[in-house]
């Protein structure tokens, strides 16, 4: 019998990144063109710059850059970002919903303003950035689109009231968009990082007394790092993961096992 | 350069199935193999052969994993010949033909409880020293989409299988700061010899999948709809077993074509 070797590379596609400037969607990016895939780095317009030096190191690494501005709360930008790449590269393989914020407030204090940000560009965002790829995609009869959930969609903490609703969202329309559009060929899944060391949230991390309770919490051990999710991201976007769909997968060092 | 280069893998159930195919992809990354049978020693041989034909190293050992001397001379054996292991797969497994739960006879839930849950126990007690011993390791665990998902017919099997949610989690936990990461895989319906006991009918279970049974499973299993392959669980126990998934321990991986998302 022969041996059916499943690659866990991504040669020649091309990935949108939303969310690419620093921390997760630049590791993202490095690491999906490292592993042969050209990359259209999307952010905020006032966030362009970072995106701009993720494209410079993608193309030192040998592959294609495209960076667009993408707001993921305007559907027009939406519209125009997925048009510019669709029409730049010729087609979209694969999506990665990484935009996201982060509101850190105890719930009684949590405003309509901040639910209604968190939930705009965590959730409606992402669903509608799904929306629009997924369209080009189901053309295509294949995709793999990628969310970056968290561990705060599968399990509470403090102080992260709307975001975790956000994500244990983004966990449950993962599992119906891949159930939708399965007949497609289009793979939906998300990864659930742990607390990971981002220029987010360095701020956060200057409390040694907060650090040290995040890590007794990670069985491994010590804060995430953008750079443990490369490997779960690249094998969810390639052929090795063509059976997996409707999945959130843990990147969290154990947090969520225990 | 291979995902697994320099490293050693011990897969039980690697006669067959998933854990023939794993056996053939782990050698293939670079890994040298100890493929284990309960019984299949005709399939083992060919196993090893097939990964020495192309290239690789492997040997083959005969054991039950549900008896405790058995499991620890599967992992005495793997360090006597390759000297070390750094990967455990556990994907032996057996089940018994559908009948619901008042039909289930007890001797029969025992030898599956045996062979699938204490089996994959046994096997994790007696090759984590050897892991400590090497300074760490991986070790993945075959459960079933039955785990969590009730299928009439299956009770022996799914509370085996739901058995090894709990065990793999508690030992991702007690061995975390230790150099040992512990997943379990939950594939869905994959077309493997084991069907074979669902449906005596399906005459070649290494073929594609044919017959009536085949038929109605993959009508059934939706949104794929279709069987999956021994290769595509082959190709998520790789990415767990690899360093790519270092930060990965106590996580449930489904192969099932969505069928969980349901």
């Amino acid at each position: 019998m022969a041996i059916i070797i499943p690659s866990q590379r991504v040669d020649g596609k091309v990935v949108l990144i939303t969310g690419c400037g620093a921390g997760i969607g630049r590791a993202l990016a490095l690491g999906l063109a490292a592993a042969g895939a050209d990359v259209a780095a999307t952010e905020m317009p006032a966030q362009l710059f970072l995106a701009e030096r993720n494209a410079v190191d993608v193309e030192a690494l040998g592959r294609r850059a495209l960076v667009e501005a993408l707001d993921v709360t305007d559907l027009d930008s939406i519209a125009s970002a997925v048009a510019a790449v669709r029409e730049h590269y010729g087609r979209i393989d694969i999506l990665v919903n990484n935009a996201g914020v982060n509101i850190v407030k105890p719930a009684f204090e949590i405003t309509a303003e901040d639910w209604d940000l968190t939930h705009n560009v965590n959730l409606r965002g992402l669903f509608f950035c799904s929306q629009a790829v997924g369209r080009v995609m189901a053309e295509q009869g294949r995709g793999k689109i990628i969310n970056v959930a968290s561990q705060f969609g599968l399990v509470g903490y403090y102080g992260r009231a709307t975001y975790s609703a956000s994500k244990a969202g983004v966990v449950n329309l993962t599992r119906t968009l891949a159930v939708e559009w399965a007949r497609y060929h289009i793979t939906v899944n998300a990864i659930a990082p742990t607390y990971t060391a981002t220029v987010h949230n360095v701020v956060g991390r200057d409390d040694p007394a907060f650090v040290r309770e995040l890590v007794d919490r990670i069985p491994l051990g010590r804060l995430g790092l953008p750079e443990d999710l490369v490997g779960a991201v690249v094998y969810l976007a390639s052929p090795s993961a063509d059976m997996v769909t409707g999945q959130t997968l843990a990147i969290d060092g154990g947090w969520t096992a225990w | 350069m291979g995902r697994l280069d320099g490293k050693v893998a011990l897969v039980t159930g690697g006669a067959s199935g998933i854990g023939r195919a794993a056996a053939l992809l782990f050698a293939h990354e670079g890994a040298r193999v100890l493929v284990a049978t309960g019984r299949n020693e005709a399939a083992a041989r060919a196993t090893v052969a097939a990964i020495e034909d192309a290239g690789g190293a492997a040997a083959w050992a005969l054991g039950n994993v549900a008896r405790p001397s058995d499991a620890e001379r599967l992992v005495t054996t793997t360090v006597a010949t390759f000297g070390r292991v750094d990967v455990l797969l556990n994907s032996a497994g057996v089940t018994i033909p559908g009948s619901l739960l008042h039909d289930v006879d007890a001797a029969a839930w025992q030898h599956v409880l045996a062979v699938d849950l204490t089996g994959t126990f046994l096997m994790m007690k007696y090759c984590i020293p050897a892991m400590l011993d090497g300074g760490g390791g991986a070790i993945v665990n075959v459960s079933s989409v039955l785990a969590l998902a009730g299928v009439p017919g299956c009770a022996a099997y799914a509370a085996a299988k739901a058995g090894l949610i709990g065990l793999t989690r508690t030992a991702a936990i007690e061995y975390a700061q230790r150099g040992i990461r512990v997943n379990v895989l939950l594939p869905g319906f994959v077309w493997t010899p084991m069907h074979a006991v669902a449906d005596p009918a399906a005459a070649d279970p290494s073929g594609a999948p044919s017959g009536e049974y085949a038929a109605f499973v993959a009508s059934q299993v939706e949104p794929i709809g279709r069987w999956g392959t021994p290769e595509e669980v082959a190709a998520s126990a790789l990415f767990l077993a690899a360093d790519e998934s270092s930060f990965v321990t106590g996580s449930t991986l489904a192969v099932d074509g969505g069928l969980l998302a349901r």
